[in-house]
């Protein structure tokens, strides 16, 4: 679905992702790990056309530098980290504008882009919500009101930038449990870059590690979430838990040598 | 997909709803005739409507005006009324063009350097151009054409200095190129201190008695103007979330923010080019329909139209009679009006500006 090969994104003449090669197969759920500055982001901005990039960045086989930027937004949508929610938009008008990419710059949304944006406010259960502004949400809301306007895009492919970054530990798991049932349903594929390391090998199929703007490995979480490689790339001494056929990630205590 | 085709009713954005179109629009008529009505020389209402019938060809419609009332009300009153409306429209609809495009609520149409532009050309008009060319035709072009350069330096120094956040890289160059402008006027203002006077209160601003000449100027750009921005009224909304945002959902951002701004610029310059720097209506006019109707961009834009020109036309009365037959500049009008009703909205509302 998504290849990448020698991806490299350079930002003030610094390489911040270099030489990146990955692939994603349709239906996965890709997780995008690695210590702070890794350069998940960055190359979560390549994929979504925000940033140049030299290298190649395939989507269904077709290099994204092709496409037009409303071509790339009807295969990519993007839940970024801090998304902007202006207080005074209602529910309904945000979920309309995941509906862009589908419209002229001249067009209003139709009856079929009001029912895509219906399904999607009743599948984040957000049903009552859509007159609602943005500005009285909570933190909760707001992130499945983003979630919904992605779905309303009705890409094939989400790229999410620290999704549960602001969410306490159960609206992570709902947020997350969300995405997984929604991958199964709609068939998406999922690039999520993720911090929370045993939240991520719950969900994620695969794991690829950055750093440095390299990739250090890539594989299933239990190949990837080893002590060495975690102690080689976050300077982090942990122990890996199995728990319920996946793994968790403790920290220890009082041994930190870097 | 049924539920779906059900609840698609629900899933909505907050067009132009009725009620707040026949107020806008209510209050704009009002204006109108306020403003045609309005005068040292007393028509009635009656005689304005019969001699419009009689000039609409109504059948067996005749004026009861005279000859000169005649000329009053089609060569001066009329005139002077559509013109204040357009420039009011214009400056209220750059207004809120701006702080959509620039996502900055202060935002306002001089803001990429069309004042100082504008500014410079007219006090170069009034400066060096002998007596008879000045004034009525070359003034407006001198300043149309300044706001213009201005505007256009504004972008290729913005873009020069290309980078990732470029909303704000427009705004700083636009504030360097005002700076220069500004300089430059001020240097050729104290070489002519003769022309002082006349330069200075076309800065202040004012609706001219000129008849439809001005009218005929700046109506194809502010007609332009108003249908570029309003067919784009809803990308207004999406580049609302910023750059980068906008762009995954797939608009061409730099190509929007360009028409946009072109089209409001130039509408702006147009309008500055007949009526001077008359301040505060394109902060004023959006702000308050937004704090009042709490609406988005799609249904700002248009609803910033109306209210603008009813808001100037408003403006332009009390310039003209509260002191007649003297006039008052426009720009001290709305600032002395405009901003205690806009501290009363901000007072009563609590919703945000941004």
């Amino acid at each position: 679905m998504i290849e990448l090969r020698g991806v490299t994104v350079a930002l003030g003449g610094r390489p911040v992702v270099d030489g990146v090669d990955a692939a994603v197969a349709e239906r996965e759920w890709l997780a995008l790990i690695g210590p702070n500055g890794a350069g998940k982001t960055t190359l979560l901005r390549a994929v979504a056309g925000l940033v140049p990039f030299t290298g190649s960045i395939e989507i269904g086989g077709r290099p994204i530098e092709e496409l037009r930027r409303s071509e790339l937004s009807r295969l990519v949508a993007v839940v970024p980290q801090e998304p902007s929610t202006p207080p005074w938009m209602t529910v309904a008008e945000y979920v309309l504008l995941g509906r862009t990419p589908h419209l002229g710059p001249l067009a209003k949304e139709g009856r079929r882009d009001r029912e895509a944006a219906a399904r999607a406010i009743a599948r984040l259960d957000l049903v009552g919500y859509e007159e609602r502004r943005l500005g009285t949400l909570s933190g909760g809301e707001k992130q499945r009101v983003v979630v919904a306007r992605a779905l309303a895009q009705e890409a094939q492919i989400i790229l999410l930038d620290e999704p549960t970054a602001a969410l306490d530990i159960g609206h992570q798991q709902q947020a997350l449990e969300l995405l997984d049932l929604l991958r199964g349903e709609s068939g998406l594929t999922l690039v999520a870059a993720m911090h929370d390391l045993t939240l991520a090998a719950q969900y994620a199929d695969r794991m690829v590690l950055l750093d440095t703007g390299k990739v250090a490995a890539d594989g299933v979480p239990r190949d990837v979430l080893t002590e060495t490689l975690i102690a080689g790339h976050y300077g982090a001494s942990i122990d890996v838990v199995p728990v319920g056929g996946r793994i968790a990630i403790v920290p220890r205590r009082g041994t930190r040598d870097t | 997909m049924t539920v779906a085709a059900e609840r698609a009713a629900d899933v909505r954005a907050r067009g132009l709803t009725p009620i707040w179109a026949c107020s806008a629009v209510g209050f704009l008529l009002v204006s109108l005739a306020v403003g045609v009505l309005a005068g040292p020389v007393d028509l009635g209402v009656g005689g304005v409507l019969e001699s419009a019938a009689a000039r609409l060809h109504v059948p067996g419609a005749s004026t009861p005006l005279s000859p000169t009332e005649e000329a009053i009300l089609w060569e001066i009153r009329v005139p002077r009324v559509v013109l204040a409306a357009l420039v009011g429209a214009m400056l209220a609809l750059a207004g809120a063009t701006y702080q959509g495009v620039f996502r900055n609520p202060l935002a306002d149409p001089y803001l990429l350097g069309v004042a100082a532009g504008a500014g410079l050309g007219a006090t170069i008009a009034i400066a060096y151009l002998p007596e008879g060319l000045r004034g009525q035709r070359a003034l407006p072009v001198a300043a149309f054409v300044g706001g213009a350069v201005a505007v256009m330096l504004t972008y290729a120094v913005g873009r020069s200095a290309r980078r990732e956040r470029d909303a704000a890289t427009l705004v700083l160059a636009g504030v360097t190129v005002a700076a220069f402008f500004t300089a430059w006027q001020t240097f050729v203002q104290q070489q002519n201190a003769e022309t002082l006077q006349q330069v200075y209160s076309w800065i202040l601003g004012n609706i001219p008695n000129t008849g439809w000449s001005d009218v005929v100027l700046i109506l194809p750009y502010v007609a332009v103007a108003t249908v570029v921005i309003l067919a784009l009224r809803r990308v207004v909304d999406v580049l609302s979330l910023g750059d980068d945002e906008a762009s995954t959902l797939g608009v061409d951002v730099r190509r929007v923010r360009l028409a946009l701004v072109v089209a409001a610029t130039l509408g702006t310059a147009a309008a500055v080019a007949v009526s001077g720097l008359i301040g505060f209506v394109g902060i004023i006019v959006p702000h308050a329909v937004r704090l009042l109707s709490g609406v988005g961009y799609r249904a700002l834009l248009p609803l910033s139209v109306i209210i603008g020109a009813g808001f100037l036309v408003l403006a332009d009365v009390i310039a003209r009679t509260a002191l007649s037959p003297a006039e008052i500049p426009l720009g001290v009008v709305t600032a002395f009006f405009g901003a205690p009703f806009f501290a009363l909205v901000l007072r009563t509302t609590r919703g945000g500006v941004s």
